[in-house]
């Protein structure tokens, strides 16, 4: 038996909405996947951002509009070092995860043409599909689906055999939202470049776990959400290649994003202010810092340890139950459980469990496809995150078998 | 009995409850003896836009009255569905109508009102009501001038 390096009683402390009750029960948080939640150290570095430095930035010359552009500034560095990108104007800043993919998907706009092919993992959320379904039918270009198999896991033999000199585009999470899977995103992104395709990974589900080096994986874009991290919402980052970055037009114009204006002809501004119009999520921006900071301070290394424990302690107590049944069962996974029980309508149980204080998602989780594939209305999802316990665990299998026993 | 006297009795049955868990599992017994909705009538063009479970209603014209028919794929929903296809089958269209729904928050069963649930009871009460215009507007027709009250 592994025991864990953290104090998990301690850094519960750090997460003031965990002291709470729902439902008159204490608060069992298993929904870590659609959104973390965020420690005193992140709450103190927004109210301090109002309190004292609120700006609008890049633009003033007083004081506070300097300080808040440097706070600004000092969180793009701090994404830039986290995932390792070679500078910080490839760390595009933005409301988040959906932004940045629609920023790619509308650049590539005028770089397709009729008969290219993209491909899309058959895992995606729906944000990773929508667009390019969209830029498919503004450029003529064909989407095609790498497939998995029943474990939740792509089919690589599959995916090799579709990519050709047509294939301009891949895209693919590096976590599933859905299963959990942690893709092979190195071998993906090295495959596609052997065709000359440009490779977009959706980092949201991965970054909570891995620190993705974007150099060392040689991915093209890579996007993460803020609230994933233990930052706020409505806030997230593009990474690109400096060289691609260049290459595809704005996406969005306005303040910020240009050099000069007239009214024959605009110039815009060099990376990354190209695609940052108007006024951005400063104080989510310096946030998003203060929660990579805040996840540091912890370590990755022993988050991922310890959240392989809970995950492998509540697969072991879940299984436990009759007829319940996990989907993305993957042996490279991070702590997601998808599951049903018997032919019990998700939703009934995510009910149950609320009643209980036990917060958990239910539903397509925005991957519809993968639903699909496995004949399912949809799933209950518990995730976990590094502050959850196992004792919080013993409380959703006793919900779960409760729920059971009320619904069967 | 009228609308207002059924959802009186709902509410005392659910007073009675002394938690959540005895209100839940009324629910679930009601759904199990809902007027179950004729299969043929269960099309993808029936259901109620909800985000997770499926829901569908019918309603057919007897005696001027509507009588309501229902399903869900979810045990819970159907419960849900099951009350007010009983506080509103058998009733005149401008009663069903002019009805609140208050009762439901008397019930318990706000929780459910908000519009991120995803059981959607606000559709499935507009669904219900949506009958109702229908049927009445039918009703007004030439061939029946009088207004039901």
């Amino acid at each position: 038996m592994i025991h864990t390096v953290l104090d998990i009683l301690k850094i519960r402390e750090d997460f003031p909405i965990l002291k709470r009750k729902v439902n008159g029960k204490p608060l069992v948080y298993f929904d870590n996947a659609a959104t973390s939640q965020t420690p005193q150290y992140v709450i103190d570095v927004i109210v301090d951002y109002y309190s004292n430095y609120n700006a609008n930035i890049h633009r003033g010359v007083h004081a506070l509009s300097q300080e808040a552009t440097d706070k600004y500034e000092e969180a793009r560095i701090k994404v830039q070092t986290h995932f390792n990108a070679a500078h910080s104007h490839e760390i595009i800043l933005t409301s988040g995860t959906t932004h940045a993919i629609n920023i790619v998907a509308n650049g590539f706009s005028s770089l397709l043409k009729k008969g290219d092919e993209i491909l899309v993992s058959a895992m995606e959320h729906h944000s990773n599909i929508v667009p390019w379904q969209m830029l498919c039918e503004r450029t003529g270009a064909i989407m095609k689906v790498i497939p998995m198999s029943l474990d939740g896991e792509l089919l690589m033999d599959k995916y090799h055999a579709l990519l050709s000199e047509k294939t301009k585009l891949v895209f693919c999470n590096h976590v599933s939202n859905a299963l959990g899977t942690i893709n092979p995103i190195k071998e993906i992104i090295d495959a596609a470049h052997a065709v000359g395709a440009a490779v977009l990974i959706d980092g949201a589900q991965a970054a909570p776990h891995i620190i993705a080096d974007v150099q060392a994986l040689d991915a093209d874009f890579y996007t993460v959400s803020a609230h994933k991290i233990c930052g706020p919402t409505g806030v997230g980052f593009l990474y690109g290649k400096e060289a691609w970055l260049n290459t595809l037009p704005p996406y969005q114009g306005g303040g910020e994003m240009i050099a000069e204006v007239t009214f024959e002809k605009t110039t815009y501004a060099g990376l990354p202010h190209k695609f940052e119009a108007g006024t951005p999520n400063i104080c989510g921006g310096i946030a998003m810092g203060a929660g990579l900071d805040y996840m540091n301070s912890i370590g990755f290394d022993a988050i991922a340890a310890y959240e392989h424990e809970l995950l492998e302690y509540a697969t072991d107590k879940l299984l436990q139950i009759e007829g319940l049944k996990i989907y993305g069962t993957s042996k490279n996974k991070t702590a997601v459980i998808s599951f049903n029980v018997g032919i019990i309508h998700p939703y009934d149980i995510g009910t149950i469990l609320d009643k209980l204080g036990i917060a958990v998602r239910t539903g397509h989780h925005c991957a519809q496809p993968i639903m699909e594939f496995f004949q399912i209305p949809g799933t209950v999802r518990a995730s976990f995150s590094f502050y959850n316990t196992k004792e919080e665990i013993d409380v959703l299998v006793e919900g779960v078998k409760r729920a059971k026993a009320m619904l069967e | 009995m009228n609308i207002k006297e059924i959802q009186d009795d709902i509410i005392d049955e659910f007073s009675m409850f002394e938690d959540w868990m005895q209100r839940y599992e009324y629910m679930i017994e009601l759904g199990k003896a809902l007027p179950l909705i004729k299969e043929e009538y269960k099309t993808d063009d029936n259901v109620i836009k909800g985000c997770q479970s499926k829901v569908w209603v019918h309603a057919d014209l007897e005696d001027n009255k509507l009588v309501f028919t229902a399903d869900s794929d979810a045990i819970i929903t159907k419960g849900i569905i099951a009350v007010l296809v009983r506080a509103f089958s058998n009733q005149k269209p401008q009663d069903i109508i002019d009805a609140d729904t208050q009762f439901i928050d008397d019930i318990g069963l706000k929780e459910h009102l908000s519009p991120t649930r995803a059981n959607g009871l606000v559709s499935m009460i507009k669904q219900i009501k949506l009958y109702a215009v229908a049927y009445q507007t039918q009703i007004a027709k030439p061939t029946s001038p009088q207004r039901g009250s």
